[in-house]
């Protein structure tokens, strides 16, 4: 059995929430509410997070184009993406929403640019 | 082969190179560091003082009071901002009375204009926010603010302009007396000269004991200061010091030239020659000791804390004369306040030095004129308008805190003895020097030095040497 | 002399929002003066998500969140000028700016709204000793640095400040290379949101260092470390304390001061626990016809909030202009903040003004549990809302109605405090 701490971010409370892992039951405590233990349950199950960060231009030297993933990844490939995006550079002009990545590094999950950069 | 070589591009030097720039000489200034004015000309209370406290007859005295009164012409012949402001020394205790006595007929005899004990309700209306514990104010009008990066960049500029040459990022390793004259090792090789003039500040001994066997010690004297917002600038009207008394020395507080509120410095002897770091004590001392005479200074105005060292030689007294061993060695040395009041004293003083040994002829075409960076701000609307029309450049706000201009940026880099980093840039234009300190400014005003001098931003330091500003470019250690 | 009805100073958030209020409640002469070369402010280097939830009902980054405002200024034909710098106004709302074509130029507005956001607190402010080498920069400055420009301000960084800048750019750094070595925090709770020291802090493994600070700065050209100290209950180091952490990089992520020189030089009376203008509720200022809002007038955690301020004060400018707006002094009721409550926004309201419903703003002084925010009218208790928690790093607000506020016809004030269980 695992045991693993976790603070709640879904509101300023921030309960402390203690979260008890045997194979496939999942126990919480330290929660107010059902939206906490849901978190934590998401949190150690299949903890994701959107990424957000920076393209170099095609031809320039300067400036960059901001982007992220379109939605959430799972959180152990975040530097995967991050380093599967040093090689790529964004072909002006890009508008919000336009796909940088198609594939970011395997996670089926496109990264978009979040600027109109002309 | 150099008629000349003066080593420190300080005030001192500026001063010196500008006087000699006169005459038909090859003239040389070495410093270390990057750029003119890094050492204790950058760091001071920027104040021309009267010319009280030196001690009667001293060297001190004569150059204070003659340095004061070169200043406004000077000013006006170079364009660097002074203003003849006052100064107000308080007296926090009737038992003081005397000294404060004695200081006024020190300052009589040493030939200072217009000295005047006041007391009473004429002190409190002259400065309302006296705190209530001062009797009594020694009130010298000649005294004065400066910029001290202006007063420097202008006589080094137009010592330039005259023809002295100047190398900096120059470290003098050692002097070797010859025959005749001198050969000075750097760390960038040796060259030859006739004479040398010592303005190397704290550094001072170092470079003189290099040639004489009378060795002299200079003890770096720390000075830490707190700049206020231009907000708390017109708390007081002129510079008010501390009698030195039974409070031990005081802590001045005073407008800047540029409007902003200054207090400091602290007073302790180190060692260490490059210590120029601020302590937790120091800082606290300054903002407890400034309120004894100055009451309301909004203390969370403070945009920036800085310290300085001061050049002292336990003389306390300056050393401007040819090293008694070493013909042709001319030193500059123990230039502690009231040094930066006396600098253009100093420099006359030296160049009759040698202007005797080598009686050099004048220059016809000497241009005793500059023009300092344009300010935008002094110009009415309608010129305003006019030079933007001309140069789109100077519309274009860069440091939105001291509202400066593109084009002054640019001035800044490309004219006499330009800018080559972003403190150069700050102390010719003030860019980052305001209330949010370069946090706006600083990504722009890269972009424009880079461009300017053709060099990556990777490149560019805050001060030279291995100040670089940012290290790399985004990923590209991942 | 060109003439506006309305001028708005800033292109951030806060002006992009009053504009399309303005707009939207009849006004047709409505100019935007922004110094920067783009419309969106600040959120143009907010490059990471968390913006909109309010608003858009989605969670957006912040160039995506401005892209929103900016298309509906652009759609509603709202004239704007770029590269302008406000370098004046008077009393009498004569705005004088500059920019490169125009040179310097004056316009005469009939209402002005104020929208300039923020600036941060620089290093002198926190009097934190040491050398002054490079590698030292404000979070918002490194942020600019690496998010539009690309380049990294350093390699193994300190941060001092756990607001939510100082957490974002933990993540940032860490996200383009660097390594984070520490985040020190004067106070012994973080002022940025725990969802931020989670998912940036806490995902990368970067200890949080509560009532710590900086103590000693080390490097006489490039920063080479700082000296971290624990700080007893009043903030002082405590001697023995003491960390060395050898570093490249210190970012200051120590407090926002809103940008009121404008504001200061047109003789507007301030507030001093915000820094901001003194507003009533119509977001006007003590000068008639001069409105302000978003971190100009005190600063925000949310930009829907900002958003939602400076749709009010657009709106309220419109009908300013058109004569709409009441101006009875003596009918106004002044807003008392009290135990623990530090200021309000607004903080006083003319009635005749004033909508059904107001939102009132505010923060508190301290971390509260189980706590209650409590509204008294002349002694009477008419609000009493519970908070599980309420601290000084979230922004409080409580809704008045203007039904209640008339029940009592001798009110001149209103008392908010928090009450413990």
């Amino acid at each position: 059995m695992e045991k693993r701490d976790l603070t709640c971010i879904i509101c300023p409370l921030g309960c402390m929430l203690e979260v008890n892992i045997d194979g496939e039951r999942i126990g919480v405590s330290g929660n107010t509410c059902p939206r906490g233990e849901n978190y934590a349950r998401k949190e150690v199950t299949e903890p994701a997070r959107m990424v957000t960060t920076t393209v170099r231009i095609k031809g320039r030297e300067k400036g960059q184009v901001p982007c992220k993933t379109a939605k959430d990844i799972p959180k152990e490939k975040i530097f995967d993406v991050v380093r599967r995006l040093k090689e790529v550079e964004a072909v002006t002009p890009v508008r919000v929403g336009d796909t940088i990545l198609p594939d970011a590094a395997g996670t089926g999950v496109a990264v978009v640019a979040t600027a109109n950069v002309d | 082969m150099y008629d000349v070589v003066i080593i420190g591009a300080g005030v001192c030097g500026a001063a010196t190179a500008r006087e000699l720039s006169r005459y038909k000489l090859k003239v040389l200034v070495l410093e270390k560091e990057e750029d003119v004015c890094t050492g204790t000309t950058k760091a001071n209370s920027a104040i021309i003082h009267a010319g009280y406290d030196a001690a009667n007859g001293s060297l001190m005295a004569r150059l204070n009071v003659r340095g004061n009164e070169m200043m406004e012409e000077l000013a006006e012949e170079l364009d660097f901002p002074f203003k003849r402001i006052g100064s107000l020394v308080v007296s926090r205790s009737k038992e003081d009375m005397p000294k404060l006595r004695e200081l006024y007929e020190r300052g009589i005899k040493n030939g200072v204009k217009g000295l005047e004990i006041i007391e009473g309700k004429r002190l409190t209306q002259m400065e309302p926010e006296l705190s209530e514990d001062v009797v009594a104010a020694l009130y010298a009008p000649t005294a004065g603010i400066v910029c001290p990066f202006g007063l420097t960049f202008a006589l080094a500029e137009n010592a330039f302009v005259n023809g002295v040459e100047f190398q900096f990022n120059t470290e003098v390793t050692g002097i070797v007396k010859e025959k005749k004259g001198f050969t000075i090792n750097t760390n960038k090789g040796s060259c030859r000269t006739g004479y040398v003039v010592n303005a190397a500040g704290v550094y001072a001994d170092k470079i003189h004991n290099m040639v004489s066997k009378n060795k002299i010690c200079i003890t770096p004297r720390k000075g830490e200061y707190c700049l206020l917002d231009k907000c708390a600038g017109k708390q007081v009207k002129q510079v008010i010091f501390s009698l030195p008394g039974k409070y031990g020395k005081g802590i001045l507080v005073t407008p800047t030239i540029h409007g902003n509120l200054l207090l400091g410095p602290t007073a302790t002897d180190i060692t260490d020659k490059e210590n120029v770091a601020t302590t937790r004590e120091g800082l606290s001392e300054v903002i407890s000791k400034a309120q004894l005479n100055v009451k309301n200074i909004p203390m969370s105005q403070v945009i920036t804390s800085f310290a300085g060292l001061r050049a002292h030689e336990k003389g306390h007294e300056f050393i401007i004369e040819e090293a008694e061993d070493a013909e042709g060695f001319i030193d500059c040395a123990g230039i502690e306040s009231p040094g930066l009041s006396s600098a253009p004293a100093i420099g006359e003083m030296i160049a009759d030095i040698l202007r005797k040994k080598i009686d050099p002829e004048k220059k016809e075409d000497f241009v005793a004129r500059r023009k300092g960076i344009l300010m935008p701000e002094s110009l009415t609307g309608e010129e305003r308008k006019q030079l933007i029309q001309k140069h789109p450049e100077y519309g274009n706000i860069i440091c939105r805190c001291e509202m400066v201009t593109e084009g002054e940026i640019l001035d800044a880099i490309n004219r006499p003895l330009g800018a080559r980093s972003l403190d150069g840039i700050k102390r010719r234009t003030r860019a980052g020097m305001g209330r949010c300190q370069s946090g706006f400014c600083l990504p722009r005003v890269m972009e424009i030095l880079a461009r300017q001098l053709e060099t990556e931003e990777s490149e560019l330091t805050k001060m030279g040497k291995e100040s670089l500003v940012i290290v790399g470019r985004n990923k590209d250690r991942l | 002399m060109k003439k506006y009805d309305i001028v708005i100073v800033g292109g951030g958030p806060a002006g992009l929002a009053a504009a399309v209020g303005a707009k939207e409640n009849g006004s047709d002469s409505i100019l935007i003066l922004e110094r920067d070369n783009q419309l969106g402010g600040i959120l143009n280097q907010c490059i990471h998500n968390g913006f909109g939830l309010h608003t858009f009902k989605e969670e957006l980054t912040g160039p995506e969140y401005a892209i929103r405002f900016i298309d509906r200024v652009n759609e509603l034909g709202i004239e704007y000028m770029l590269n302008t710098m406000v370098m004046e106004i008077s009393p009498d709302k004569k705005v004088t700016a500059m920019n490169c074509t125009l040179g310097v130029f004056e316009i005469q507005a009939k209402a002005v709204i104020l929208a300039m956001g923020c600036r941060e607190r620089p290093r002198g402010a926190l009097n934190i000793p040491g050398y002054r080498p490079a590698g030292i920069f404000s979070a918002g400055t490194a942020q600019r640095l690496v998010n539009m420009e690309g380049y990294l301000p350093g390699r193994e960084v300190v941060i001092l400040g756990s607001g939510d800048i100082g957490l974002i750019m933990a993540r940032r750094m860490t996200l383009e290379g660097a390594k984070v070595k520490a985040v020190a925090e004067l106070m012994p709770y973080s002022g940025g949101l725990k969802r931020n020291i989670v998912q940036c802090l806490e995902d990368y493994g970067i200890p949080l260092k509560l009532s710590h600070t900086v103590v000693d700065i080390d490097g006489r050209e490039r920063l080479k470390g700082v000296t971290l100290a624990q700080v007893d209950e009043r903030k002082r180091p405590i001697p023995g304390t003491e960390e060395y952490i050898p570093c490249d990089t210190l970012l200051l992520s120590v407090g926002l001061i809103p940008e009121n020189e404008l504001s200061l030089g047109m003789g507007i009376e301030m507030e001093k626990a915000t820094n901001g203008a003194r507003v009533n509720e119509s977001l006007e200022t003590s000068i008639e016809g001069v409105f302000a809002c978003g971190n100009v007038l005190h600063v925000h955690d949310l930009v829907d909030f900002v958003s939602q301020e400076a749709l009010l004060a657009g709106r309220n400018a419109a009908r300013y202009v058109e004569g709409k707006m009441e101006r009875r002094k003596e009918e106004e009721v002044r807003l008392i903040p009290e135990d623990g409550i530090r200021y309000t926004v607004p903080g006083c309201i003319r009635l005749s003004n004033m909508d059904d419903v107001l939102t009132i703003r505010f923060r508190v002084d301290r971390v509260y549990k189980n706590c209650f925010i409590c509204v008294y009218l002349s002694g009477q208790c008419i609000l009493r809302k519970k908070r599980p928690v309420a601290a000084p790093g979230e922004m409080e607000e409580i809704r008045l109605s203007k039904e209640k506020l008339l029940e009592l016809p001798t009110l001149t004030e209103i008392t908010i405090k928090i009450e413990k269980e």
